[in-house]
C-alpha cells in the first residue's frame, strides 16, 4: 500500500445529506464535537425538513448539516461545501448547487437504486452518465460494507441500514484526520442499554476508518490545523442551549429561582428541553397548553418574585402579543425569547428568517415599548440572554432576545465565561411598608419596586388598566396618562445609557457602512473583511441593541457617503434607520430560508462602491 | 441555597397569624359594581370567610382577568393582580407552581373563564393546582353592555342576539367535572351562608377549588337565577347536594331524588311509595356520582343541584414539581453553575 500523501488546508467546508432518517444530524453533530476537541473554529447549519420522516428517497425529505471549520476565525457555516457526501440521489440532487466546482463528492453508491433515482428526477444515474465530471466523485458502497462489516452479529437489517452513517463518519474522520475516540466515547455512553447497537455503531464507525486507510480510493489526506483562539476553556454550543444557560447564570446571579413558561414550537422547543433537565437547579419549567399560558404562567412567576422567562418562534410570539402588553404596563421583569424562523403564518417552521424585528419592535396594542436584543452568533446567544435579563430586572421591564433558527441549531466553539466576572444583576425586592408606593420610580432607571406576594404590609394591586402614577390605583384620568404613557417610554429610552456605545469595524468614516443585526453578523463581517483586504473603503456596524439604539448611532452613520442594510426580511431595520435618522440607506434583502452567504453580501458591496446601486 | 425568594418568605412565616375581621380584607378602593349587582354579596361573603382560613392576608393573591368579577381583586386588602381576558387560571398557574407558600385565588366569569379563557380553564382543573376558582356566572356579558355568553340560556334575546341565541350554552360544572377537576361546587349570591360554607371549603381542599356562583346582573340580565334565589320558588327549585344526606328538597321537604337506572327522577314523599331510604344519598367522593347530578342542571324537570359535586384527593401539580426538584437534588447534588458551564466535551487553548 502506497503512502498517502497528507495536504494542508486552512479552512475547508463539508456537507453531509441524506434521507432525514438516515442520521445526518448525528453524524454532523459528532463531526463538529470531534473538530471542536481538535481546536479548530467552527461553524455549523443543519438544514433539515419540517417532517420528522418524509417518505424515503424524496427531494423534500432530504436533511443536510454543514460545517465549516478552519485554522483561522470562522464566522460563518460557509457559502459553499468542498466536500459533499451524498447518500442517496435526492440529496446529490438538492445539494449539488451548494457544492464548489471542482469539489468532491462522496457518494452511497447503494442508495442510488432505480427507485430513488426515479424519486430524485433522475432519468440516469448521474454516478455513471458522466455528468458530475467537473467534480471529484469517490463513489462507495456504504450500505453494502456496513453489512459486511457487520455480518457475524445477529442484527436486523434495519439496525444494519441505520448504522450506515457511522461507516460514512468514520471515512470522513480518515480523510481529515480526525480522532474516533471522542465518537467511541460518545457510543458507548449513548447506547449502554442496547449493546448489539452499540457494537454494531463501533464496527461500523472503525470499518469506515479502515476503509479509507486501506483502500486506493483516497489518495490523499487533509490535514486542518488548530485555529488562533483566544486562550482558555472551550466547548462547543448551539445558541438554543446558549439562550437556556444564559438563563441559568442570569437567575444565579440574581439569585432568583428561574421559570420558564413555553408551549413547544419549532425551532425553540430545544431551549425547553434544555431547562428542563436542570432541576437540581430549582429551574421549574412549565409546558404550558398554549403560547398565551406560557407567558402568562411567566408574568405570573415574575410577580411572584421569580426570574421569568418564556421561549417561542413568531407565530408564538404574535400569539403571545396581549400578555406582552400586560407586562409593559405591570412593570414586571421577564424574557422573552424568540427564535425567528420563516413567515408569515406557519411559514418555513424549519428555516431561519429575521423577519420578526417589527413584531418585536411594535407588535403590540397601546404605546407599548419593550427592549429588543439580539445575538449575532450561537455562542452569543448566552450573553444576550444575559444581558436582557440584566436589564429586564434592573429596569422592570419584559425585554425581547431575537435569536433565529440558524443561531439556535447552529453551533460553534464557545470560550466558556468565567462566572465570576459576568455582570452582576441586581434584583432587589422591597420590605419596608413605610412610604411603599407600587409605582413609585427610581431617579435614574424610572424602574418601579418589586414587592412580591408574601412580604408582609405591602398589599397592592397591580393590572392591566392603566395606573395612577405612584399609587398604581386605576385611573382614567387624562393627564395622568399621557403622564405615564410617557415615563414608560422614557424608562425603556434611558437603558441608552445603560449599554455599550456601538463600535464600527474598520475606518469610523468613508464610502461605506455596512450594518448588519442578529445571525447575519458572521456573513457580514466576513464579506466587510474581505472587501477590506481588497482594499475597499468599507466598514461594518453590528447593533446587537435594537431598542433602544446604542447613543452614538446617528453619528457614525452621518460619517459615510453610503449606508447597506442587509437583512434576512424586506428590509425592517432600513425601515427604522431611515426614518430615525434620515439616511438613504440601500438594502440588501434575500428571503429564502437560507444564511446570507458571504459572496453575495460581497458582490453587493462591490456594486455599491462602484456607483451601480 | 436560598434565593431571594426564600428570605422573604422565611421572614413573612415569622408573623404571626392576625385575628383578622372581615374589615381587614377591605381594600381603600371605593368598589364600583352597579348599585344591587350580585358581585357585592361575593365580595362580602369572600371577605366573611378570609379571617376564618387563619392565613395572612400578604400571603394571599387574588387574580383575575376582564369582565364585571375581574375587578375584584382590586377590593380586597390582598395581594392582587388584574389580569388580561381569560388568563387569569394561567398567571395563577405561573405564580401557583414559582410560589407554592401563597394562597392563590381566581375569580372569574363565565365570559372570562369559559369562553375566552375556555382552554386555560380546563388544563388548570386537570393539573390540579392547589388554586380556588370562584367563577361569577351571571348568564351574560355585563362589562361589554349586553351580549349573550357561553351560558346564557338557548333562544336569548341580547344586542348579538336579536333573533334569539342559537348557541347552546356551557354547563359549568360539567365542563369542570369533564376537565377532571377534584373539587367541583356550586352556590348562589343571594344565599350568604351557604356561599360562606362553600367558599370556606373550597379554601380548605388541597388542590383546585372549582365554585360556580350564580350571580344576579340587575342591569343586563336581571332575575336570570330568581327561581333558585327567591323566596316563593327556591325551595321547589333547588336541591341542596350534601356529603352523606338523600337528596330531599321542596317547601315542605316533602320531594326526593331517586335514582332510575343512571336517570334522575323526582318522587315524592308524601304518597306512601316511597320513602326517604329509596332517595338518592350523595356522596362527595363518588366522581360517577357527580357527572349525574351535574346533569340534572338544565332539565326543566328536574331542580337545580346546589352544593358540592365532588371533593376528591388527587396529587398537586405544584407538589410534584417540588418533589422532582429534590430528586434530582438528592441525586445529582445541588446544581452548580460553573461546573455546568464547564461540562460536556470541553478543551483547552493555551
Amino acid at each position: 500500500m502506497a503512502e498517502k500523501k497528507v495536504r494542508s488546508l486552512d479552512e475547508v467546508t463539508i456537507r453531509f445529506a441524506g434521507d432525514s432518517g438516515d442520521g445526518m444530524q448525528l453524524t454532523g453533530t459528532q463531526f463538529t464535537n470531534t473538530t471542536a476537541i481538535l481546536g479548530n473554529d467552527l461553524s455549523t447549519l443543519p438544514d433539515y425538513p419540517a417532517e420528522i420522516r418524509a417518505p424515503a428517497g424524496t427531494l423534500f425529505g432530504v436533511s443536510g448539516f454543514q460545517i465549516h471549520f478552519g485554522s483561522t476565525k470562522i464566522h460563518t457555516p460557509g457559502d459553499q461545501c468542498d466536500v459533499l457526501v451524498a447518500m442517496n440521489p435526492a440529496a446529490l440532487k438538492v445539494n449539488l448547487v451548494s457544492l464548489v466546482d471542482g469539489g468532491t463528492i462522496i457518494a452511497n453508491t447503494d442508495g442510488f437504486t432505480d427507485k430513488n433515482l426515479k424519486l430524485a428526477g433522475y432519468a440516469q444515474n448521474p454516478l455513471k452518465d458522466g455528468s458530475l465530471d467537473k467534480y471529484q466523485v469517490h463513489a462507495v458502497d456504504i450500505s453494502k460494507l456496513t453489512a459486511l462489516a457487520l455480518q457475524d452479529l445477529n442484527i436486523s437489517s434495519k439496525l444494519i441500514d441505520r448504522s450506515k452513517n457511522f461507516f460514512a463518519l468514520g471515512m470522513m474522520y480518515w480523510i481529515y484526520n480526525r480522532p474516533l475516540e471522542p465518537t467511541i466515547e460518545w457510543i458507548k455512553s449513548k447506547f449502554t442499554q442496547k449493546p448489539e447497537i452499540l457494537e454494531a455503531n463501533l464496527r461500523v464507525l472503525k470499518a469506515g476508518w479502515n476503509f479509507g486507510e486501506t483502500t486506493e480510493i483516497f489518495s490523499v489526506r487533509y490535514e486542518v490545523g488548530p485555529a488562533k483562539l483566544a486562550p482558555g476553556r472551550y466547548r462547543n454550543i448551539t445558541g438554543n442551549q446558549a439562550i437556556a444557560w444564559g438563563l441559568m447564570a442570569a437567575a444565579k446571579k440574581a439569585n432568583l429561582d428561574l421559570f420558564l413558561g413555553s408551549y413547544p414550537i419549532t425551532p425553540a422547543s430545544e431551549i425547553l428541553h434544555e431547562l428542563s433537565l436542570y432541576k437540581s437547579f430549582s429551574v421549574k419549567t412549565f409546558q404550558a397548553e398554549d403560547e398565551i399560558a406560557g407567558i402568562s404562567s411567566a408574568i405570573g412567576a415574575s410577580f411572584g418574585g421569580a426570574l421569568a422567562a418564556t421561549t417561542t418562534s413568531g407565530p408564538g410570539l404574535a400569539l403571545k402579543t396581549e400578555a406582552m402588553g400586560l407586562a409593559v404596563i405591570l412593570e414586571l421583569p421577564l424574557i422573552i425569547c424568540n427564535v425567528q424562523r420563516g413567515g408569515p403564518s406557519t411559514g418555513l417552521p424549519t428555516k431561519t428568517e429575521q423577519s420578526d424585528l417589527l413584531q418585536a419592535l411594535y407588535g403590540r396594542n397601546g404605546e407599548a415599548p419593550v427592549p429588543v436584543i439580539a445575538a449575532a452568533t450561537p455562542s452569543d446567544c448566552f450573553d444576550a440572554t444575559f444581558e436582557a435579563a440584566r436589564i429586564a430586572v434592573k429596569y422592570m421591564t419584559p425585554v425581547m432576545m431575537l435569536s433565529d433558527g440558524y443561531l439556535g441549531n447552529g453551533s460553534e466553539p464557545w470560550l466558556i465565561p468565567d462566572f465570576n466576572a459576568l455582570p452582576e444583576i441586581p434584583a432587589k425586592f422591597v420590605t419596608n411598608p413605610e412610604g411603599f408606593l407600587p409605582y413609585s420610580r427610581d431617579e435614574e432607571t424610572l424602574s418601579r419596586p418589586w414587592a412580591i406576594p408574601g412580604t408582609p404590609g405591602l398589599q397592592h394591586r397591580i393590572g392591566g388598566l392603566e395606573k395612577e402614577h405612584l399609587t398604581g390605583n386605576v385611573s382614567y384620568d387624562p393627564e395622568n396618562h399621557d403622564k405615564m404613557v410617557r415615563l414608560r417610554a422614557e424608562k425603556i429610552e434611558r437603558i441608552a445609557n445603560d449599554i455599550p456605545l456601538a463600535q464600527v469595524e474598520g475606518d469610523t468614516e468613508g464610502e461605506l457602512l455596512v450594518i448588519s443585526w442578529g445571525g447575519t453578523y458572521g456573513a457580514i463581517r466576513t464579506a466587510v473583511n474581505r472587501q477590506r483586504q481588497k482594499g475597499s473603503s468599507v466598514s461594518h456596524l453590528h447593533l446587537r441593541y435594537l431598542n433602544p439604539f446604542p447613543r452614538n448611532l446617528g453619528e457614525i452613520l452621518y460619517r459615510f457617503r453610503n449606508i447597506m442594510v442587509p437583512e434576512i426580511n424586506l428590509g425592517q431595520l432600513i425601515r427604522i434607520l431611515r426614518s430615525k435618522y434620515l439616511v438613504p440607506a440601500i438594502g440588501f434583502d434575500r428571503v429564502r430560508g437560507l444564511p446570507f452567504k458571504s459572496v453575495e453580501i460581497e458582490k453587493e458591496i462591490e456594486d455599491i462602491l462602484k456607483g451601480k446601486k | 441555597m436560598s434565593t431571594r425568594v426564600d428570605e422573604i418568605v422565611r421572614s413573612s412565616q415569622m408573623i404571626g397569624i392576625p385575628k383578622y375581621i372581615a374589615k381587614d380584607f377591605q381594600s381603600d378602593q371605593d368598589v364600583r359594581w352597579c348599585p344591587g349587582c350580585g358581585d357585592y354579596s361575593i365580595l362580602a361573603q369572600t371577605q366573611r370567610v378570609m379571617p376564618d382560613l387563619a392565613i395572612p392576608r400578604h400571603k394571599m393573591v387574588f387574580i383575575s382577568g376582564i369582565g364585571c368579577s375581574s375587578r375584584f381583586p382590586y377590593y380586597m386588602n390582598t395581594y392582587g393582580l388584574h389580569g388580561i381576558h381569560g388568563r387569569a387560571t394561567a398567571i395563577a398557574s405561573g405564580l401557583k407552581i414559582a410560589r407554592p407558600d401563597l394562597s392563590v385565588w381566581v375569580v372569574t366569569g363565565d365570559g372570562d373563564g369559559i369562553s375566552i379563557g375556555g382552554n386555560h380553564f380546563i388544563h388548570l382543573m386537570r393539573r390540579n393546582l392547589d388554586i380556588n376558582v370562584l367563577l361569577f356566572n351571571n348568564q351574560i356579558y355585563g362589562l361589554t353592555k349586553g351580549q349573550y355568553s357561553p351560558t346564557s340560556e338557548m333562544g336569548k334575546v341580547t344586542k348579538s342576539t336579536p333573533y334569539g341565541s342559537i348557541d347552546y350554552p356551557f354547563n359549568p360544572v360539567s365542563l369542570a367535572l369533564g376537565s377532571s377537576a377534584t373539587f367541583v361546587a356550586r352556590s348562589l349570591d343571594r344565599d350568604p351562608k351557604h356561599l360562606q360554607g362553600i367558599i370556606k371549603r373550597a379554601a380548605e381542599h388541597k388542590g383546585t377549588s372549582f365554585v360556580e356562583i350564580y350571580q344576579n346582573c340587575n342591569v343586563f340580565n336581571d332575575g336570570a337565577f330568581f327561581q333558585f334565589t327567591e323566596k316563593e320558588t327556591k325551595d321547589d327549585s333547588v336541591v341542596f347536594i350534601e356529603h352523606g344526606k338523600p337528596l330531599i328538597f321542596g317547601k315542605e321537604k316533602d320531594k326526593g331524588i331517586r335514582l332510575h337506572g343512571f336517570s334522575p327522577e323526582v318522587v315524592s314523599l308524601k304518597d306512601g311509595k316511597y320513602s326517604v331510604s329509596d332517595l338518592l344519598v350523595h356522596d362527595e367522593k363518588d366522581t360517577t356520582l357527580s357527572f349525574i347530578l351535574a346533569d340534572m342542571t338544565y332539565k326543566s324537570h328536574l331542580p337545580r343541584p346546589v352544593g358540592i359535586f365532588l371533593a376528591i384527593d388527587r396529587p398537586v401539580y405544584e407538589d410534584e414539581v417540588e418533589k422532582q426538584i429534590a430528586f434530582a437534588k438528592e441525586k445529582r447534588g445541588e446544581g452548580d453553575i460553573v461546573r455546568l458551564l464547564n461540562s460536556g466535551d470541553t478543551w483547552i487553548v493555551q
